[in-house]
C-alpha cells in the first residue's frame, strides 16, 4: 500500500529560479531564504520518497481564461518547463508517473471530486521552483504528479473546498496497491499582492498564524473567507490555497519538523516547513 | 455571492467572471508572450499585433503608456500582465513601484521594511 511520508510547504516565485540560475544562494539578499532548504533536503534524503505531488497553480502558461479548471491532475510521461515570457532557460522535462496519476483520478472522481485531467502539462515556475529547491542536482528526484489548481480567476475554490481536496487525495493514495512513499508538496504564498495601488502588501502576522495553525487546527482555517483570505493575505496570497490542499492530505496528526520563514523575497513573505505524518 | 457582500479592498481589483471577459482579448496577446516568437513579433510591429488580438482602444492605449494600472483597469490580468512586463526587463518590483507612484528603490525599502 502506498504510503504518505509528510509534506512539505514553499513559496516558488519566479525570482528564486533566477537566483539560482545565476547561482545567488551566497549573497546576502537570498540567504536567509536559501538557508530553510539544507534541512529540507536532509529530511528527504533519509526519507527517499517515490513519488511527489507537486501543488501548486499555473500562472498563465498551462491554462488560459478560455479553458479555466478549478483543479487539474496531470498525467503525462513527462512535464516540459518553459520559459514563460522572460528567457530565462527552460529545465530539463520532470519526469511523470501516469500509472500513478490515473488512480488518483479515478479514485477522486469516484470520490465526487470532478477533475481535469492533463495528458501534456507544460509546467511553470509554481512546479519547477520547488523541485529545484528540494533536489538541486536532481539526485534522488522522485517521478511527479503535478495538481494545479486555479487561483488566476475569480471564483477561486473555498478554503474548505482546499483541505477536501486533500483529505480526498490521501485517500486515493492510500488505496494505491503498489507499496510506495509519497511526499505532497504544497507549494505557494505566503502573503503578497503584485497587482494595484496596493502592489508590494505583506502581512507578517497573517503568515505566522497560517503556518501555526496549518500543523495545529488546519480546520480552524477553513472558516476564513476567500474574502477575507484576499484581504489578508494580498491577491496572490491566495496561493495559500495550495497549502490548505496539502496539508489535507497529510491526516489528522502531523509533527512540523522544520520552519523558516522570511520578509521578503521579491513581493513575498515566504514560509518554508517540513511536516510528517504522525498517522 | 460571498464577494459582493463585502466592500471593495483598497487598492485591488478581484479579477472575476466581470474583468476576465473585459480584458479577455488583452489578456490573450499577453499569453501569446509565453513564446518568443510572438514576443519578437509584437516588438516588430505592435500596432498591428495589437489589432490581431483585437484589443480596443483604451487597452492598446495602456499598453503603448505601459501603464499597468491602467491595462488592470482594462481588464488584465496580472500574471499575463507579467509576460508584457518582462518583454521589456521589468520585474515585479518595477512594475510595484509603478502602481505606487514611487521610485523601485523606496518599493523595495517597503518590502524589506515589512520583514523587519
Amino acid at each position: 500500500m502506498a504510503r504518505i511520508l509528510g509534506g512539505i510547504t514553499t513559496s516558488h516565485i519566479p525570482a528564486i529560479g533566477k537566483a539560482i540560475a545565476e547561482g545567488q544562494q551566497q549573497d546576502p539578499y537570498w540567504k536567509p531564504f536559501f538557508d530553510g532548504y539544507p534541512k529540507v533536503r536532509e529530511w528527504l534524503g533519509d526519507q527517499k520518497p517515490d513519488i511527489a505531488i507537486v501543488i501548486y497553480n499555473d500562472h498563465g502558461l498551462a491554462f488560459f481564461l478560455d479553458q479555466m479548471p478549478t483543479f487539474a491532475i496531470g498525467a503525462a510521461h513527462e512535464y516540459r518547463n518553459a520559459d514563460e515570457g522572460w528567457g530565462l532557460p527552460a529545465l530539463d522535462p520532470f519526469p511523470g508517473a501516469p500509472e500513478i496519476s490515473w488512480q488518483i483520478i479515478e479514485a477522486m472522481v469516484a470520490d465526487e471530486f470532478d477533475i481535469t485531467s492533463c495528458q501534456e502539462l507544460p509546467v511553470d515556475h509554481g512546479f519547477a521552483v520547488p523541485m529545484q529547491l528540494f533536489w538541486p542536482d536532481r539526485k534522488g528526484m522522485p517521478r511527479v504528479v503535478p495538481v494545479s489548481a486555479n487561483t488566476v480567476q475569480h471564483p477561486i475554490p473555498t478554503l474548505k473546498r482546499c483541505l477536501d481536496f486533500g483529505k480526498s487525495l490521501r485517500r486515493a493514495i492510500q488505496a494505491i496497491p503498489d507499496d510506495l512513499s509519497v511526499v505532497v508538496l504544497g507549494t505557494g504564498g505566503l502573503s503578497h499582492q503584485l497587482d494595484g495601488e496596493r502592489a508590494g502588501f505583506i502581512n507578517r502576522e497573517f503568515d505566522e498564524m497560517c503556518m501555526e495553525k496549518i500543523v495545529s487546527d488546519p480546520e480552524a482555517l477553513t472558516k476564513i473567507s476567500r474574502y477575507d483570505l484576499i484581504r489578508q493575505a494580498g491577491s496572490q496570497g491566495s496561493e495559500f490555497l495550495m497549502w490548505m490542499m496539502m496539508r489535507g492530505a497529510l491526516g489528522d496528526r502531523v509533527t512540523a519538523l522544520h520552519r523558516n520563514y522570511h520578509i521578503p523575497i521579491s513581493n513575498t513573505g515566504a514560509g518554508t516547513m517540513v511536516l510528517q505524518c504522525d498517522d | 455571492m460571498e464577494f459582493d457582500h463585502h466592500p471593495p479592498i483598497e487598492g485591488t481589483t478581484l479579477f472575476d467572471g466581470r474583468m476576465a471577459m473585459k480584458g479577455y482579448a488583452l489578456n490573450k496577446m499577453c499569453y501569446s508572450f509565453n513564446e518568443a516568437e510572438a514576443r519578437a513579433a509584437f516588438l516588430a510591429d505592435p500596432e498591428g499585433y495589437m489589432t490581431r488580438f483585437g484589443l480596443n482602444a483604451a487597452q492598446k492605449e495602456a499598453v503603448r503608456a505601459k501603464d499597468v494600472l491602467a491595462m488592470i483597469a482594462q481588464g488584465g490580468n496580472v500574471y499575463y500582465l507579467a509576460k508584457f512586463a518582462g518583454i521589456y526587463g521589468m520585474n515585479m518590483q518595477d512594475i510595484g513601484a509603478q502602481q505606487t507612484g514611487v521610485t523601485v528603490e523606496a518599493f523595495k525599502e517597503k518590502l524589506l521594511k515589512a520583514g523587519r
